[in-house]
């Protein structure tokens, strides 16, 4: 998984932008283009970043070539989650054999 | 109950864990210092070496923690918006890894549930954009901490 390319990818604004929007499903790079004020050219570009990073997969329809997510996009999020929760019930376990004393067992340093 | 974290819209993650205590004390051991430490450590061989809390309306707060093993260190800061005790908590916290992250507004429900506490604590960010950032932080940090960090931060354990 090319980690430093997806981290790059994900670094510009303007790249989770559409990255966010494409969470919501399929889109045209017109449609992509349509918030944003810069160019449409530019918006060609962040997408082939966000492709050659493999967050998003493109298709041959006619003359367009709509973007979706990348199922693996997700991952950091899950993975992110996953750390998150395992650093939250690694407290939470301290917390509850804290809680498990007597209530006047907490001025015990 | 276990804990549970979810994503509940595009600026907005909700947990919810129940604790065998009444709120008074789920609520102490939040903003009591010397009950602080004794918990929020995070993962294990993390130590928590700064908790200074002035907890009042306006008044802040900073937790640092330190992984003995790699000298890695990062900060959290944060502002009392709302202390309502024992039953509510908004905050307004920053993470310093040591760049700081977006604002992020936590608020921390301490409800009677049987005979203990459910917490329910929801982080809300600025927009979408900035929680996508704030998860890629995080998983920077998380990831390549151990890899490149951990040399130029030797300095902090020393």
């Amino acid at each position: 998984m090319p980690l430093d390319a997806t981290f790059a990818a994900l670094a510009d604004p303007t790249r989770r932008a559409i990255l966010s929007r494409l969470a919501m499903g399929e889109a045209t790079v017109n449609e992509l283009a349509h918030p944003f004020t810069i160019s449409q050219p530019a918006i060609s570009r962040h997408i082939k970043v966000l492709e050659d990073a493999g967050l998003i997969l493109r298709r041959i329809n006619g003359t367009h070539r709509p973007c979706r997510l990348a199922p693996q996009a997700l991952d950091p999020l899950d993975h992110w989650l996953r750390n998150l929760r395992a650093a939250m019930e690694s407290n939470y376990q301290r917390l509850d054999a804290l809680l498990a004393q007597t209530p006047d067992g907490k001025d015990a340093k | 109950m276990t804990l549970q974290i979810t994503r509940t819209s595009p600026t907005t993650l909700t947990i919810t864990r129940h604790f065998a205590a009444p709120p008074a004390r789920v609520w102490a051991a939040h903003t009591d210092p010397a009950l602080l430490r004794q918990w929020m450590g995070g993962y294990d061989g993390w130590t928590m070496t700064v908790c200074d809390v002035d907890l009042r309306l306006g008044g802040t707060f900073r937790y640092a923690f330190l992984e003995t093993a790699t000298g890695y260190s990062f900060a959290i800061t944060g502002t009392y918006d709302v202390i309502e005790a024992p039953h509510r908590m908004v905050h307004i916290e920053i993470m310093h890894m040591p760049d700081p992250t977006p604002e992020d507004r936590v608020e921390t429900r301490f409800d009677a549930e049987g005979t203990g506490t459910l917490i329910t604590m929801t982080m809300t960010v600025v927009d979408a954009a900035t929680m996508e950032a704030m998860i890629a932080t995080g998983m920077t940090d998380g990831m390549e901490v151990s890899y490149k960090r951990l040399e130029t931060l030797q300095f902090t354990a020393g």
